[in-house]
């Protein structure tokens, strides 16, 4: 069986600092695997754990410097690893992104059984480029994914919850599922792991290998762009006050 | 005419999603820097009566709904609703297009918007016409700590809006409101998606948290369940609803179902307590829109009280059971 796991390197939000520019202020920042991503790894890993003849590929598309996820992604156990990193593909929105990551999957590792996706990353935070990525490959999707409970004859079944309760869903494979944090633990890599991620070669995929319309990737591909950012300003000015105060205040009908 | 039309979402009980009347309310403003769009809503579902629905829509600012009808939509399915939706966008083509970003909602827009090739803006705070009558969709990004305003190029202008967000507001003269059915042939629609269990989440799993108008909410700083027991105390003397900060849930002190915040509940209540909460932004952004917020916390630079109106510095467990032994007496 043929996991491929997608993942992004986000900024570590607790470390987030802007420039005046309101753009990343990059320079000694933190770079993380999304957090969601790493249940979409051990989702994985747990699969081969269980079963055998599994390897799992783990994607990414960013920056160059990205490849220190890939290489995490390897230590715990992932085998392959592979980059999707051209200038090309920079600024894209989630249509574009999604349609790159599709056509290189579809190009390179056409023969995966399942792809496993965080339901959303903490950067953008759309919940987008997965359900994206089934539409662009033609996959069935299961979101918000907080258990699988088999894979049964190329039948996967899972548990979703939903905003009114939990749902055990059956698709064939191939599929796409988005997992959203699960009450398991994540492991951590050990020595041998990244020994393993040291030797191993990350394969690069860029934009000539693609074979595909510059117009449809980047910023030209991208139907939504940013028009305006800026830091949200806090309307607040907080009044110090005693417990005595609150009680008038809440006594007073809440003015 | 242009048009703006909104994803009408179900409950399982067969009503209009609150978040449904919210859009429609926000869709009507909209409407009025738009040429006066029409605005409608587009049901996906069973074949049944629809009349006590079309009448809620259309106290909301709606003045048209297209039924679309099959028995095969009476459970949720991402290919068959997917194929819905993109059949009646590209039949009437609207100008702008919104999806509650409810679970639902963030599994089937992406899949519309990745099939028409349209852009799509997710869970947006704030919805503005331009001056060139383009949609500004303004969204936090990064935790909340950087806002964004999207505009798209699109034929239609696709965004999403978390429930609560914006405020639903009963029109003063309901106009008539137009209906019109629609039919697409679905079977030859493979969903490969089987359900084979459902089980509804007991007690409206945090609905009162949503629908509160006053919302006491713990973190760390409750220590352990007896904080939160301290905290229940405090909430039903104010007639409030229990919260969490997302910290307080992972350390099992309050149930997932409460959490608020970016991963959690967005909540606007009249009046929200924060109690031994430190105020990381991911918190911030599910509850900076309430009308007023008061903040406890022993650590007077604690971020929370940049957010608050009120703040008392001090520690909880001394703070809120002298609060509650004043308010009784008073």
């Amino acid at each position: 069986m043929k996991i491929i796991v997608c993942i992004k390197q986000v900024p570590d939000t607790a470390d987030i600092k802007w420039t005046k520019n309101n753009t990343l202020q990059r320079k000694g920042m933190d770079s993380v695997i999304n957090p969601f991503d790493e249940f979409a790894l051990e989702t994985a890993l747990q699969i081969k754990d269980e079963l055998k003849n599994v390897s799992i590929r783990v994607i990414s598309m960013g920056p160059k410097q990205a490849e220190n996820s890939l290489k995490e992604a390897l230590a715990l156990g992932c085998d392959e690893a592979s980059i999707i990193c051209d200038k090309k593909f920079a600024a894209a929105d989630t249509i574009a992104t999604s349609k790159t990551i599709a056509t290189a999957i579809k190009k390179n590792f056409s023969d995966f059984d399942l792809i496993i996706c965080g339901q959303f990353a903490t950067d953008g935070d759309t919940a987008q480029t997965g359900p994206m990525l089934a539409e662009n490959l033609n996959l069935p999707q299961i979101t918000y994914v907080r258990k699988i409970i088999s894979i049964i004859d190329n039948e996967i079944t899972a548990e979703k919850e939903t905003d009114y309760g939990i749902e055990t869903l059956k698709v064939k494979l191939p599929a796409l599922i988005c997992i959203q944090k699960g009450d398991y633990n994540i492991r951590s890599a050990k020595i041998g792991g990244y020994i393993y991620a040291q030797q191993k070669e990350i394969s690069q995929i860029d934009f000539e290998s693609l074979e595909i319309n510059e117009d449809s990737i980047g910023l030209k591909g991208s139907p939504t762009y940013v028009s305006k950012a800026f830091r949200p300003q806090t309307e607040h000015n907080v009044q110090f006050i005693s417990v005595e105060d609150m009680v008038q205040i809440l006594k007073g009908g809440q003015e | 005419m242009k048009e703006i039309l909104v994803f009408s979402e179900l409950t399982p009980n067969f009503n209009i999603a609150k978040v449904v009347f919210e859009l429609g309310t926000k869709a009507k403003e909209l409407s009025q820097k738009l040429d006066n769009a029409k605005v409608s809503a587009v049901i996906v579902n069973k074949h049944a009566d629809y009349s006590e629905i079309v009448n809620s829509l259309s106290k909301y600012g709606f003045n048209k709904v297209y039924l679309v009808k099959d028995d095969r939509y009476e459970r949720y399915s991402s290919e068959l609703y997917t194929n819905a939706v993109c059949n009646i966008v590209n039949e009437i083509q609207p100008e702008i297009m919104l999806f509650p970003a409810t679970r639902l909602g963030r599994d089937l827009a992406p899949k519309v918007a990745a099939r028409l090739n349209f852009g799509l803006t997710a869970d947006c705070t704030e919805f503005d016409i331009n001056e060139k009558g383009q949609l500004a969709s303004t969204r936090p990004t990064f935790g909340g700590s950087l806002m964004a305003t999207i505009l798209s190029k699109s034929q239609t202008q696709m965004a999403t809006a978390r429930a609560n967000v914006f405020k639903a507001i009963e029109v003063a003269e309901p106009a008539n409101i137009e209906i019109e059915e629609r039919f697409y042939l679905t079977n030859d629609i493979a969903d490969l998606v089987e359900i084979i269990d459902f089980k509804p989440f007991e007690a409206n799993d945090g609905q009162n948290i949503v629908d509160a108008e006053i919302v006491v909410a713990g973190g760390m700083g409750m220590k352990n369940k007896e904080g939160f027991e301290l905290l229940k105390k405090f909430a039903d003397i104010l007639g409030g609803q229990v919260g969490a900060s997302r910290k307080a849930v992972e350390a099992g002190l309050a149930d997932v179902s409460v959490q608020i915040g970016q991963t959690g509940k967005t909540v606007t209540p009249k009046l929200y307590i924060a109690c031994g909460i430190a105020g990381a932004i991911q918190h911030l952004v599910g509850m900076n829109m309430s009308d007023k917020i008061i903040a406890i916390n022993s650590d007077p630079n604690a971020p929370i009280f940049k957010n608050a109106d009120y703040g008392i510095v001090g520690d909880v467990f001394e703070v809120l059971p002298k609060f509650i032994d004043r308010f009784k007496s008073v």
